[in-house]
């Protein structure tokens, strides 16, 4: 059929026009200046470096507060340590509601 | 020591836009060979070009080093092209009386006799850029990958973010408006 003959011949003859890959001159100078103003970063890239330097940080304070938890002058009185007053305070409330004679 | 096309793009991500100007100049001519399947017209080439470019800058964190950055930049410029062509649809019911006088002579030899027309000529090329303009862009596209152009079928799908059997069925109905507009050309001649 003639349909299917004119088809082919005019896909052959676009075949063989190939097209021309000539860039007009400065035409990447052009491109470049037309960038400023327009973002290429990674949104989540930014994401991830606010998340990191946030985490350098909290670790800092945290180097800090074990520091300051050793080193510091310990102002306790005589006889009591950390695990009697963490006690004390934690039964105070109890202690006050439960006559002196109650036991346990 | 030259830089490799990861260091660039890291680097333009990263807030060098310099960095962008070397692929800019590596991966132009293939942009505009493109650009020139698609447009209508010459003044429409840089316009698409152009566009590519800017995109590919702004879209160019999506860009994960998969695939070439090849690939990547001319899958973008071919949906650029593809926007423009829909962009651009002219009415495609107008006849065939705008033929120029070339085209009309080669049509009537084709008409009279196949055999003696000559793809080669310059006529057969505007007549072939007459009858892609009339039909849709997704057909015109489909006829230009996978006719013209001779990719396979699962690279046009690839290309335009297609499954294959999609691909297919749009080539099948591609081919077959392309008929229609052959035909229509045809019958205002003389069948």
């Amino acid at each position: 059929m003639k349909l299917n003959q004119l088809h082919q011949k005019l896909i052959e003859a676009a075949r063989t026009n190939l097209p021309s890959d000539a860039v007009p001159y400065a035409f990447p100078k052009r491109i470049m200046a037309r960038l400023p103003g327009r973002t290429a970063t990674d949104p989540w890239a930014s994401w991830s470096h606010a998340l990191w330097r946030a985490a350098a940080t909290c670790f800092a304070i945290m180097l800090l507060s074990t520091a300051w938890t050793f080193l510091a002058p310990h102002h306790a009185a005589p006889g009591t340590d950390l695990s009697q007053e963490f006690e004390n305070t934690l039964v105070a409330a109890v202690g006050q509601d439960q006559p002196a004679d109650s036991a346990w | 020591m030259e830089r490799t096309e990861a260091d660039l793009i890291a680097a333009v991500l990263k807030g060098d836009a310099a960095s962008f100007e070397p692929l800019v100049e590596k991966y132009s001519p293939r942009v505009f060979a493109m650009a020139r399947r698609y447009a209508r017209r010459e003044s429409e080439v840089e316009d698409i070009a152009q566009e590519v470019w800017l995109k590919a800058f702004e879209k160019l964190s999506s860009f994960r080093g998969e695939a070439p950055f090849e690939h990547w930049l001319m899958r973008l410029a071919l949906r650029t092209c593809y926007d423009s062509l829909r962009e651009h649809q002219r009415n495609r019911e107008t006849t065939f009386t705008e033929l120029s006088e070339p085209e009309e002579v080669w049509l009537d030899r084709f008409l009279t006799d196949p055999g003696s027309s000559d793809e080669n000529a310059d006529a057969a090329r505007q007549l072939v850029n007459r009858v892609l303009e009339r039909i849709s862009p997704t057909a015109r596209l489909v006829i230009t990958l996978a006719e013209i152009e001779q990719r396979p079928m699962k690279e046009v799908a690839r290309l335009m973010g297609w499954s294959v059997p999609l691909a297919k069925v749009r080539a099948f109905r591609a081919r077959a408006e392309m008929r229609k507009v052959l035909s229509r050309m045809a019958k205002d001649k003389y069948l």
